[in-house]
């Protein structure tokens, strides 16, 4: 049944490429949650206010459309940017050329930031306020009590949400071979092309994301018991 | 900008001359998939609730499924992988259907959108409240009263929020069905973009159009939410 006809290690690779891309995505979006978060309940009204616009146009406007636009737009820009130092100075030919990878970590980290930042922005304001009080009480500087007190306890707060991100942005990923990244949904239609057996390509590609998906629900599973320690349940 | 304006303003609202293109074709796309996603969720969603495995268990298959794959290979896989079926190719009535871009879009989207909604609906029926049952029961009411009266009108307000998302989530993936050559708002956007090689304000043109459309689903649902959840309002 499992005959891939010797596309075996081109759906492989294509395979590798989603999962890289997803986690390096995540870490794009996860950075940027957590700043978005801050600034979000910071007391300054500019980051407030930017935060604020970033979460509504990017969650109200389709991953699809944001895609396309930013990475035809991303390299044009950049474009003019490099065109505009090389104006400046005329002695060193200055080029960055963007591959399709790297613009689809940029454009997918910044548009599920936006959903990280309203998960993080809940989760921060589950902490009890006590809890800070105490950690400043103790004499900690911002960051360690950010490291030390509010991470861990909003963590625990924030793994649902952050598990149907992270099942989102694994889907997502399926959306970059519409603009050419070789990832196991371009891997499989290149094979059903060429095999003319498209049916049974895309049926191993949807099953390749069901088994991310089956791993990713394991590891969700862990990550929610070991950030319960140390949390009794109401017995009902 | 102006001239993408000027030259696609109509084919971005509601027709290009020959048919049905753009924001139409979008709310169209919308309205259908959401309507049949919702006539399948309903019963599935019952069954869901089944003690009889023989009746969950398939159910939870098909939810399984269509919520572990991303919906582009759920399209993929209907529009060019079924027609290239044997069995499909050589069925008349069946490859008249797979042969037709709309149909396969309608289809996987209400497929893909129906497992979105059951899982809602689960929840929503699960979490109803045992008294409710309970005065249902000591009215006298049959199993099939008890659904339509008490049990399918309490859950679904119960579980308006959560769709509402879900058909804001359904419009921006309504943008997938460029793929697959249904001239939608991106598809239109997209042929202006290839035209003008201006891909800012083509898409973003889209963007804008998507956003006015979101906000305005999103106010629909706050009202209706205002309306059909009014009882628990403190």
């Amino acid at each position: 049944m499992f005959n891939l006809g010797g596309y075996g290690p081109h759906i492989l690779a294509g395979a590798v490429t989603t999962v890289e891309l997803s986690l390096l995505s995540l870490i794009v979006s996860f950075g940027l949650g957590l700043i978005g978060a801050s600034a979000k309940l910071s007391k300054n009204r500019a980051a407030r206010g930017v935060a604020t616009a970033y979460t509504t146009l990017i969650r109200g406007v389709p991953d699809l459309v944001l895609m396309l636009l930013i990475f035809y737009s991303l390299q044009i820009w950049i474009n003019d940017f490099t065109d505009w130092l090389n104006t400046l100075q005329s002695s060193i030919d200055f080029e960055v050329q963007l591959d399709p990878f790297t613009s689809g970590v940029i454009t997918l980290g910044f548009i599920y930031g936006a959903y990280f930042t309203e998960t993080f922005r809940g989760a921060f304001l589950a902490v009890p306020k006590g809890q800070m009080e105490a950690a400043r009480a103790f004499g900690m500087k911002p960051f360690l009590v950010f490291r030390r007190i509010l991470f861990p306890q909003m963590m625990r707060y924030a793994l649902p949400g952050l598990g149907n991100n992270w099942q989102v942005i694994l889907k997502a990923t399926a959306l970059v071979s519409i603009i050419g990244l070789s990832d196991v949904v371009f891997a499989a239609q290149q094979a059903g092309e060429a095999t003319l057996n498209t049916f049974f390509y895309l049926c191993i590609a949807g099953a390749v994301y069901l088994v991310l998906t089956m791993i990713s629900n394991g590891v969700l599973l862990y990550l929610e018991r070991k950030y319960m320690i140390g949390v009794r349940k109401a017995v009902l | 900008m102006i001239y993408i304006l000027q030259n696609y303003w109509q084919a971005l609202l509601y027709s290009d001359g020959y048919q049905m293109t753009g924001l139409a074709m979008t709310l169209w796309l919308l309205v259908i998939s959401c309507a049949i996603g919702f006539c399948l969720a309903l019963p599935l969603a019952i069954a869901r609730n089944s003690k009889n495995p023989l009746i969950w268990g398939p159910v939870w298959l098909y939810g399984f499924i269509f919520r572990g794959t991303p919906l582009y290979v759920q399209l993929l896989l209907i529009y060019t992988g079924v027609y290239g079926l044997h069995f499909v190719h050589n069925t008349p009535p069946l490859a008249d259907f797979f042969r037709s871009a709309i149909n396969c879009t309608l289809l996987s989207f209400a497929l893909n959108t129906g497992a979105y909604t059951t899982e809602i609906f689960y929840g929503a029926i699960r979490d109803t409240s045992f008294g409710e049952v309970e005065a249902g029961r000591a009215y006298g009411m049959s199993r099939f009263t008890l659904y339509r009266r008490i049990i399918i009108p309490s859950a679904l307000r119960r579980a308006l929020p959560m769709y509402s998302n879900e058909v804001i989530l359904m419009l921006h993936a309504t943008t997938l069905a460029f793929t697959a050559t249904v001239p939608d708002i991106l598809k239109v956007t997209n042929d202006a973009y290839v035209a003008t090689y201006a891909p800012f304000d083509a898409f973003g043109l889209a963007a804008l159009m998507y956003l006015c459309v979101s906000f305005s689903l999103i106010f629909m649902f706050k009202k209706a939410e205002q309306h059909f959840l009014a009882h628990l309002k403190s």
